[in-house]
This record gives structure tokens, sequence and C-alpha cells, in this order.
């Protein structure tokens, strides 16, 4: 193809998706187009394999059997959306295995926010309060994205997250009108959780790089300072109603901007973790790159068994 | 209380799911593959479903405002009445797949049963469990051909779990005195009527997956009578470490 | 052995008798009985399915976007194939 035929299929492309409409797997696309899918659907099927880590820490230790029941189908959830996440990458000409290769050996990224430790019980309400908050908030937007697989992808996964965000909520609730001891436990996870989840919003708009291009693709629909202040203001109030108090001394209300005024985040903590240097980068890939290869076997073992099973059907049918 | 042996009987049908499912709901988010890690976790969801309704019954009977957790999170070690089998660890896939191969076999047994009991709470429980359990078994069966009749060194693996574990089938069989009592009512299983043909369907399972019966004829028991594996311990100091840390909270 | 990865399908579910199977999704199985059992693991966990069809995503043939005029566009004038096209008086009832 000529660059002025290109020029013309990547004008005509742009007009598409300028009208709204979807992009299909099979349709042509300009091969940054493709990258950049690849790039965030992985990045995004990888946060939720990763954020099971963190959370499925705390499954056998949940206080009550509801509680029990709620953790497991939640991380279980997460499980679902990696794979309706990876299969709608898949769609886009790299394998499952291909996408797991770049990210156990470093070089795809997930959601740094997953390289925090949970410590206690009360880590669990700030996650699903805290990060399923702040992930929704990225994650309705892109139910309107202009690649057809992510869409409908991310509908079933913001279908089914619905719960996630007041299963975290409730548990804050619980400890927060507690005992002494379980307020502290709420108000210490608060503490640890609130700035890594203003960070997990990404780098301020003067530092992010990919901005202009996702919005034009309709990746993204607002700039990260953007979605960032929209979470601080719905969540605040929600911190009020139970007692909690947010760790910024200069949280104030800004009655002209009719927002939220915030403190400096500390952006050195932020590139330290995104470089792999967070408390616990090294655990995930370790539990990650562990669990797939103590698999090896069993995935083997379920092809050769088809494959046998397979040629069996085949003798009969001789 | 008044009830005791209709409330000892019940936990010890529930206290093999409570314990399997706990030991399921260690894998997730390591199983070998996703699609086979929520699956498991699905089985693990239906097991504490399993629980809920039986502890909730016994709460019950019990009379005296004790909660589903309080019986399954704070009872000592020597009071649980699950079987050993269930708690034995995931020492690789073959031992978590053929721990649930050779319980789900006798689960489902012993469910069909539990559907007469003349204890209509028992029965109906029983009634919504034994679909779960179905599939459960299903699932563990196909995943026990596959490893038995996959790799070379799959079969070898999943061999080994049967052999290991095959001394903790016997006790399925043995009757507690809680047992004894409920039969006698009409109200619990006779199991050692299942033993036969649990025997049987398990065997001619593990020949189709090209896996030896294993021959041994010794057994360990003890675990109906509270006397566990040292595996247990470890298991219940995660599944009671809220309860007992913080005494008396709700969550 | 050298890894050899599980082939990739096509799921589809029936939501209630009455309706077709629709797309649903897809996932990774090594054979197609467990292709099903995971569909329903993965796809049905919220009571979302009463019957579920497996395809292997190799199966499947598609038609090529790049041909869509000459497949499609020549539909679009045949308007003689909707009721709207038929010119009758407002009079006539039940047609």
């Amino acid at each position: 193809m000529s660059e002025e035929q290109i020029k013309s299929l990547e004008k005509q492309f742009d007009e598409r998706i300028a009208r709204d409409e979807k992009i299909e797997p099979k349709d042509w696309m300009p091969e940054k187009y493709r990258q950049t899918h690849i790039r965030q659907m992985s990045q995004h099927a990888h946060s939720e394999i990763v954020g099971m880590l963190p959370e499925g820490n705390w499954i056998t230790r949940a206080p009550s059997l509801r509680r029990k029941v709620a953790l497991l189908a939640k991380v279980q959830d997460e499980a679902g959306h990696g794979l309706y996440l990876y299969s709608a990458t898949e769609t886009l000409g790299i394998s499952r295995d291909e996408l797991y290769e770049q990210l156990h050996t470093g070089k795809a990224k997930y959601s740094s926010i997953f390289n925090y430790p949970t410590l206690t019980w009360a880590d669990m309400g700030a996650i699903g309060w805290l990060v399923d908050g702040a992930a929704i908030i990225n994650q309705v937007p892109l139910c309107n994205t202009s690649y057809g697989p992510y869409a409908r992808a991310m509908i079933r996964v913001c279908k089914e997250e619905s719960f996630h965000q007041r299963q975290g909520y409730e548990i804050m609730i619980k400890l927060a009108n507690g005992t002494p001891e379980q307020k502290e436990m709420a108000q210490d996870a608060l503490n640890r959780w609130w700035w890594p989840s203003l960070m997990m919003l990404g780098p301020t708009d003067d530092k992010s790089v990919h901005t202009a291009q996702s919005m034009k693709w309709k990746l993204k629909r607002k700039t990260n300072d953007e979605l960032r202040q929209q979470f601080i203001d719905q969540t605040v109030p929600q911190a009020d109603l139970i007692g909690l108090t947010i760790p910024d001394p200069d949280l104030k209300w800004n009655e002209e901007r009719q927002s939220y005024d915030f403190g400096e985040i500390d952006w050195d903590e932020f590139w330290q973790v995104v470089k792999g240097h967070g408390p616990m980068n090294k655990e995930r890939m370790k539990a990650r790159v562990g669990a797939w290869e103590r698999g090896e076997w069993v995935r083997d073992a379920a092809m050769a068994h088809a494959e046998k099973k397979r040629q069996r059907k085949e003798k009969q049918a001789v | 209380m008044k009830n005791e042996n209709l409330y000892n009987y019940i936990l010890g049908i529930a206290d093999n799911s409570l314990i399997l499912g706990q030991r399921m709901g260690e894998l997730c988010g390591h199983g070998p593959s996703l699609e086979t890690d929520i699956a498991c976790t699905n089985i693990s969801l239906d097991l504490f479903g399993q629980v809920r309704s039986y502890f909730q019954y016994a709460g019950k009977i019990a009379g005296d405002g004790r909660t589903e957790d309080d019986i399954a999170m704070l009872r000592k070690e020597r009071e649980y009445k699950n079987v050993l089998l269930v708690e034995q660890p995931n020492t690789n896939f073959a031992y978590t797949i053929g721990r649930q191969f050779l319980f789900d076999v006798y689960h489902l047994a012993f469910l069909a049963e539990l559907q007469k009991s003349s204890d209509l709470t028992l029965s109906a429980i029983a009634n919504k469990c034994i679909k779960e359990v179905s599939y459960h078994e299903r699932f563990s069966s196909d995943w026990v051909k596959r490893l038995g009749d996959g790799t070379e060194e799959s079969n070898q693996k999943m061999q080994d779990a049967i052999n290991d574990l095959w001394t903790y089938t016997d006790e399925l069989f043995h009757l507690t005195e809680a047992d004894k009592a409920t039969v006698a009512e009409g109200i619990g299983v006779d199991v050692t009527k299942l033993k036969d043909n649990y025997y049987k369907s398990v065997s001619n399972l593990l020949t189709e997956a090209r896996l030896q019966t294993p021959e041994s004829k010794w057994f360990q028991k003890g675990g109906k009578q509270g006397v566990h594996t040292e595996h247990l311990g470890y298991l219940l100091s995660d599944l009671q470490y809220m309860q007992r840390t913080y005494p008396n909270m709700e969550w | 052995m050298s890894t050899k990865n599980w082939p990739l399908w096509e799921i589809f579910v029936r939501s209630k008798n009455g309706l077709e199977h629709r797309h649903f999704g897809s996932l990774h199985a090594a054979d197609a009985e467990m292709a099903l059992e995971n569909a329903r693991d993965v796809y049905t966990r919220r009571n979302e399915g009463v019957s579920i069809w497996v395809v292997e995503s190799k199966h499947i043939t598609a038609s090529n976007p790049e041909n869509n005029g000459e497949l499609f566009e020549p539909a679009q004038d045949k308007v003689y194939r909707h009721p709207t096209f038929y010119d009758l008086p407002d009079e006539v009832k039940h047609m």
C-alpha cells in the first residue's frame, strides 16, 4: 500500500470513530491503534489477575462465612474479568500466552496499586471502596470505547463489578460503627490506601504521554486530573458519612470550583512503584510466575489427553 | 442441649464441606489456568454455601443463640468432626483433584440418601446440594481422567496422589455415635451401606483414567472423633484468626 | 513435553428458552468437554444461561470487511423488500 493510500485509510478510520462507529477485529486499523489497544487492554487484564493476589491473601482468614463467600466471589470475578479482557485482546492477533509472557518478563505493566500489601481485614474494605471506586471511574467510559470487543468486555465487567464497591464500603461501615479497635483498623486502612488510590488514576495531565491520542480513540473520555478530581469529590462525603478522616491536611472544599482542593501527591513514590520497587512488586510476580509454572504439567496433560481422545475417536470411526 | 445427636450429626456433615471449601479457597488466584481457577473457586463457593445452610440449622437446634460463625470458627481443634481426607493439603494439582474426586463420589452418594431423611430441613438442604455436588463429581472425575490419561508425568503425579490419599477413604464409611442415633430415627444416613458402591465407582473411574486402584488395606481414621492430622491446626489458625484475635465483634 | 497451548473457543449462550444462542465471548480449553465446563463456570456464574454451545474459534469462517461493499451494499437500495415501499390508502386496515 502506498503512503498516500494509508493516509486516506487512516483519515476514513478516524472519521468512523468520530461518528461513533465501532471498530471490529477484522476491520482495517492503523498499526498504532492495534498496538495501543494491545498495550492498554492487556495492561487492564493483567491488573485484574495480579489484583486477585492482595485480596486472595485474606480469603482463608475472612472473619465470617458471609464475608468469606463475598470475597471469594469478588476475587473470582476478577479472574473472570481478566479472562474477558485477555479474550478481547486476543482478537487483535496476540495469544494469551504471549500476553502472559510479557507480564512475567516485566515487559507489560499492571496497575501499581496491587504492589501494596494487605495487612489487615480492613484492607479488604478499603480496596473495595477506594480501589474499585477509582477503577469504576476509569472503566465506565470504556463501555463506549471505539474498539468493539473491548467495549463489549467492559460492559460485562462494569455490570458484574457493581457489587464490588458496595461490598468494600459495607465492610468499612461495619468497622467504622464497630469497636474502637475496629474503627482504628478502618482508619489505618484508609490512611494507607488513600494516596495510592489517587495515584492509580495516573500521572498528572502534563506528565501523561498517551492522553491526546487516547481521547481521539475513545480509550479515554476525561483526563487523569479530571478523573482524580471526580474520585475525590465523590469519596470525601462517603468517608464523612462513616466518620473516617481522609489523611490529607490540605483537603478542603472550594466553594468557587464546587470541588475539593487537595494536597500534593508523592509522585516519587508513584514512579518508584511503577518502576518495580514497590513493597510487593517482586512477590506479586513470583506468585503469578509460580502459578503458571506449577500449572504447566497440568495444561500439558489436558492437551495430551484431548489428543488421545481424538485419536481414539478416529480409530473407532474407521 | 435437647437434641445433641442431631446437632453433632449436622456438624459431622458440614465440617467436611467447611474444611474442603477452605482448602479449595486457598487455590483462588493460584490455579493452573485462569479457567480452572474460576472453576475451583466455584466449588469452594458451593461448599461454603452448604456449610452456611447446615450451621444455621445447627444453630437453631442448639437454641442458645450461637451463630453459623460461632460454630464454624470458635471450636477447638478436637471439636472439628471432618474426615481426614478433606484436610489434606494442596500438595500439587493432582492432590487437589484426587482429594476432591475421592470425596465427591462419596458426597454424591451420601446426599442421594440424605434426601430421603425424615428431617425435612436436612432433606431440603440435600436436595439443593446434590445438584452442586453432581457437578463437582463430574468436574473432578474429568480431571482425574485428564491427568491419569495425559502425559507420563501427569499419570505419575495423579497415581502418587491417589496412593497417598487412599489411606483416608475408609473413614468415610465409619459410623459415629451421632450417626447411629440419627440412623435409628430415620434422620441419618447409614454410610456403611455406601461403601461397596463407592469402591466400585472409584475403581472403575481409575481404570478408565489408566490408574491403578491401590491395594493397601491400611487405613487412617480419627477425624470424625476429632483426632486429626497435623495439617488441620494450621488450616484452623487461618480460618479462626479474626474471630480469635478480635472476639465478640461484628464484621 | 513442550508447552502446547489450549486452543481458543467461542461461547454461545441461550439465556432462556425462546431466545437464540448469543455470542458471549471466548475462552481457552483443551477439548470440547472442558470448553463446556469452563463456559458454565465463566459465563453463567450469575444464572445467565440455560444452554451453551461451544465452537473452536478456528472452525469459524468469517466474511472479510474489505468485501463489505459487494456483500452488503447491494441490499441497501432494494426497498421493495420492505412493507413501506407499497402505497395503500389509509382506510385499509389489518395489512
